[in-house]
């Protein structure tokens, strides 16, 4: 092995006439098998763990459709040892614990409930674990080099569009806890476009700022000692910010539009180095929530419900704080090593399953085990901008930064909210929450990323040219 | 790039922190704030779906809990309910619980945080999480004896051990059965609860430690003897004017003493004498020449105007803060606005017979975790001197004598040496009397302070005095645990 790998740096060495060690690719897969054998050895102990402590029995069943389920993410595993060999080997034994986790904890909701079959909403989770790794695992065949999808930048930026615009289309669109954010037929098949539509963006936004980050970030006056961009460069910030009111506005989905503002951001200051292009956007964004809060009762209720949990009014009000309050009352009850898997009461929080799973897990596996949740997405947010870091090319790097990023802030938003960090708004948590769409999106991002990851060690000194 | 790059990373390690501290500060700052709000109904399935431990008499279970097939996974149980209602009070599915199952929850539901260790340990080792048992210090017999002895009675009897502050017995009535409000069904709870509240008799109030609280009347002479001795200015012997009827200052009203004449025969009558045939005039008299700021003092010394929690929460028995001479004059004989509850007297009695030295009453004896270990173990405590050794011996004698020569004559017991005190407090004009009686036995060696509670006039209106009434109960009481 040694040899080999030794013999393979050497051999690459004067072509690109670097110094860096190339790393042995075999080590990290057997590195990520190890985990992800740890990974699927927990997520097997939490459901028997829930099985024991709400059944008091164990039921082979879901036990079996979760070993199905591990069966397939080794097969992801195998893939990458053939078309990834240099990706990271923590993202995907992370996104699988997570996900496990989330399954477990939705089981457990539906004991209480008293739900089997297909109405389990475990079962249908299984079911969209599966097709969200076969998605992953197709993005990872298809996409051999991300650069293919710079040649794509305008058409994801159009697809970030129409799927954000779908649920306002009459008969198509549905509207759930207010928020008008769902495409189905019926209530058979169901879906949040929007999460998808947060990756094309991502696309869109790196190769977007790749191609004009010159424009963007050179020219312009300085004012209070910041540089701040020109009059007609301000256009993309301006139709991103009505973007995301407009999500605000038409859909009632505060946090999405928090969340696509905050990558847009972020990314654009990653990529023009100006802190005047931070200071103008969330200027921007501010004054728009302001106007929102007085104008829009729904954010005003948020508010409300935010800075006045405990009131009992607010606590009693039609879509006031009783969901809030209860889940601190669960986090409480959790302490701080919690009630155990299946013995707390997180059933009666409302929505315990998707919105408020974060808070359902801290209840049952108490601040030890929301510590060691959060440290599993502070690796997995790590290792993305580690791509940030040592990627070579500028729209590699950008994508990188901006898939990471949109997790870190997803997980920001709604545990924020549960824990009254910020005000509470309906996003889904990042492999934990029930629902399908949020499952393919961020089974997506684990692809791109680990894609991502492995092009950076195959391609140490590789430079794109915008 | 890079140097962008690591400032996203920090401002995105600083979101993450922040996530860190916002959980802890929920899951450990303010857990119990959280836990301890009524709105949380998880605090109260959890106190029902852990083995709640026992309470227990003797060893003998008075409350325990049994599994019950339902959400709430245990079933209270209450033997005996309504005799140890005002010990054990009652744990509701859907509002506070009372008694020692309030006051004691966090260690009956094994939350404490004495029982963290304990409860890591089990939850670890897989066992099912448990409570603490509670022994309490009441003994079956005198418990069983008072509520026989109450019979029918509107009022409470409580016993007390004079050296500790046990409460060795306490009894209420009329009172209720606290399994009725221990049903897995909130809206039965409800129904009952409001039916007990709606109930004329109050059942719902420990008599014993609160409820309506009634004037003492007669008892209240003993904490005015305690104040006279106490100035060093009186003595047993000490004489004041004795005549039928006494003129209230700045007012026509008339105060005649329960015999409606003098106090025995003499235009002068003295304190023990007052004392041991109960008359009002001398103690309206010797009120105004103490001074309402020394009989205040002396209630106090004795426990009046503090708030004891034993642990159940009490209510204060008080002394007026500013009365006018009428007033001060009225309160001589535990009139006006002088309030005691039967504990209250029972703590006089108690610190007589304790050589001058008030103990703080308890209800507990012990409390021990499920795997034996003792968590608390009784600790006499003193609330405080309240009369020097001398003038409790002095005042055991004039109560004694009240017992065999005087007005609580009804308390005698054959071969035993009680002291004692009746009282008969009077309420609005038409309205009956409140009926007392405190001491304790046997006088030579205190053993128990008993102090009786009737209302209503035992159901004799105006025509129920004391001595008819309550001290034949003290008697019956006593001689059911002197016997024993």
């Amino acid at each position: 092995m040694t040899d080999r790998s030794a013999a393979r740096a050497a051999e690459r060495a004067p072509a690109t006439g670097s110094v860096r060690r190339i790393r042995m690719p075999q080590k990290l897969r057997n590195l990520e098998l190890g985990l992800l054998i740890v990974a699927c050895v927990i997520n097997a102990g939490a459901i028997v763990l829930v099985q024991l402590g709400a059944l008091g029995r164990i039921d082979t069943q879901l036990v079996l459709l979760g070993a199905g389920l591990s069966a397939l993410v080794f097969g992801l595993h195998i893939a990458m040892r053939f078309v990834a060999r240099d990706a990271d080997p923590f993202l995907l034994p992370v996104a699988t614990v997570l996900n496990g986790l989330g399954i477990a904890m939705i089981y457990r909701i539906d004991i209480a409930y008293g739900d089997a079959g297909w109405d389990s909403a475990a079962v249908r989770q299984i079911v969209w674990s599966v097709i969200a790794i076969v998605a992953a695992l197709a993005t990872i065949l298809l996409i051999r080099n991300h650069r293919t999808l710079f040649r794509y930048t305008y058409l994801s930026g159009l697809i970030a569009i129409v799927l954000l615009l779908l649920p306002l289309v009459p008969g198509l669109g549905q509207t759930r806890g207010g928020a008008r954010v769902w495409v189905g037929i019926g209530d058979l098949v169901t879906f949040q476009p929007g999460e998808i539509a947060k990756i094309a963006l991502a696309v869109f936004f790196a190769g977007y700022l790749v191609r004009n980050r010159d424009s963007l970030s050179m020219v312009g006056r300085t004012f209070l000692g910041m540089r701040f961009p020109r009059g007609r460069d301000l256009g993309p910030l301006l139709v991103v910010w009505a973007l995301s009111m407009a999500v605000i506005v038409f859909q009632r989905d505060l946090g999405t539009a928090l969340l696509y503002f905050g990558l847009f951001l972020v990314m654009l200051y990653v990529a023009t180095s100006r802190l005047s292009w931070v200071v103008l956007g969330l200027s921007l964004f501010l004054a728009g929530a302001i106007i929102a809060s007085q104008t829009l009762d729904y954010v005003n209720g948020r508010f409300q419900n935010w800075l006045n949990a405990f009131d009992p009014a607010v606590y009693d009000a039609q879509g006031g704080s009783f969901q809030l309050v209860q889940g601190l009352f669960g986090l409480a009850n959790g302490g701080l090593i919690g009630t155990g898997l299946g013995q707390g009461r997180p059933d009666l929080t409302p929505v315990p399953q998707s919105d408020y799973i974060i808070a359902s897990l801290g209840e049952e596996l108490g601040l030890a085990g929301l510590f060691a949740i959060l440290a599993l997405y502070v690796l997995f947010v790590a290792r993305g901008f580690r791509i940030g870091f040592a990627g070579q090319d500028d729209f590699g790097k950008l994508l990188g930064v901006g898939l990471s990023f949109v997790v870190a802030l997803q997980v920001f938003i709604v545990v924020g909210g549960v824990t009254r960090v910020i005000p509470l708004t309906g996003l889904t948590t990042p492999f934990l929450a029930a629902g399908g769409s949020s499952l393919v999106a961020n089974w997506i991002i684990v692809a791109l990323l680990l894609r991502l990851s492995d092009t950076v060690r195959n391609h140490p000194r590789l430079v794109i040219d915008g | 790039m890079n140097r962008e790059l690591k400032r996203v990373t920090i401002v995105s390690l600083l979101m993450f922190l922040t996530l860190f501290v916002a959980s802890t500060v929920i899951q450990y700052v303010q857990a119990d704030n959280l836990a301890a709000d009524p709105r949380n109904a998880r605090t109260l399935y959890q106190s029902y779906s852990v083995e709640r431990g026992p309470i227990l008499v003797g060893g003998d279970p008075i409350a325990f809990s049994e599994p019950s097939d339902d959400d709430y996974k245990f079933q209270r149980v209450y033997a005996n309910g309504p005799l140890y209602a005002p010990v054990t009070g009652f744990i509701p599915v859907n509002g506070e619980a009372t008694g020692l199952e309030g006051s004691l929850n966090a260690e009956l539901s094994g939350t404490s945080e004495s029982q963290f260790f304990d409860s890591l340990n089990r939850l670890i080792s897989g066992q099912d999480p448990m409570g603490a048992s509670v022994e309490v210090t009441i003994d079956p017999v005198a418990q069983q004896a008072a509520w026989d002895a109450l019979g029918d009675y509107t009022g409470a009897i409580i016993v007390t051990q004079p050296s500790s502050g046990r409460v060795i017995a306490m009894v209420t009535k009329p009172t209720y059965d606290p399994n009725s409000l221990a049903v897995h069904n909130g809206e039965e709870v409800e129904q009952t609860y409001q039916n007990l509240v709606e109930d004329p008799g109050d059942p719902l109030f420990n008599r014993a430690t609160g409820g309506d609280m009634n004037p003492p009347g007669s008892v209240f002479k003993l904490v005015m003897t305690a104040a006279a001795l106490e100035s060093g200015q009186y003595t047993p012997d000490s004489t004041f004017p004795n005549p039928a009827e006494f003129t209230l200052p700045e007012t026509s009203s008339v105060v005649r003493n329960s015999s409606g004449g003098t106090c025995g025969s003499g235009s002068e009558v003295t304190l023990a004498t007052a004392l041991r045939l109960s008359c009002n005039i001398p103690f309206a008299e010797l009120a105004l020449e103490l001074g309402d700021d020394a009989i205040r003092a002396q209630a106090e010394k004795f426990g009046f105007n503090s708030n004891f929690t034993i642990p159940n929460p009490t209510e204060t028995s008080t002394y007026p803060a500013n009365p006018d001479a009428p007033q001060t004059a009225l309160s001589g004989f535990g009139q006006g606005d002088v309030r005691a509850t039967p504990m209250q007297m029972a703590m006089v009695s108690a610190a007589i017979a304790n050589g001058g030295i008030v103990m703080d009453p308890d209800l507990v004896e012990s409390i021990t975790a499920p795997d034996f270990r003792p968590i608390e173990e009784f600790d006499a405590t003193q609330f405080g001197r309240a009369i020097s050794e001398s003038t409790a011996r002095t005042m055991t004698e004039m109560m004694v004598n009240g017992v065999e020569n005087g007005a609580a004559s009804n308390a005698r017991i054959d071969g035993v040496s009680v002291a004692g005190k009746t009282g008969t407090a009077e309420n609005g004009e038409d309205d009956p009397y409140t009926l007392w009686f405190t001491g304790f036995a046997p006088a030579d060696d205190p053993q128990y302070a008993i102090t009786v509670l009737v209302e209503d006039g035992g159901g004799l209106g105006q025509e129920g005095f004391g001595n008819l009434i309550a001290a034949p109960l003290a008697k019956q009481v006593l001689e059911a645990v002197l016997n024993k």
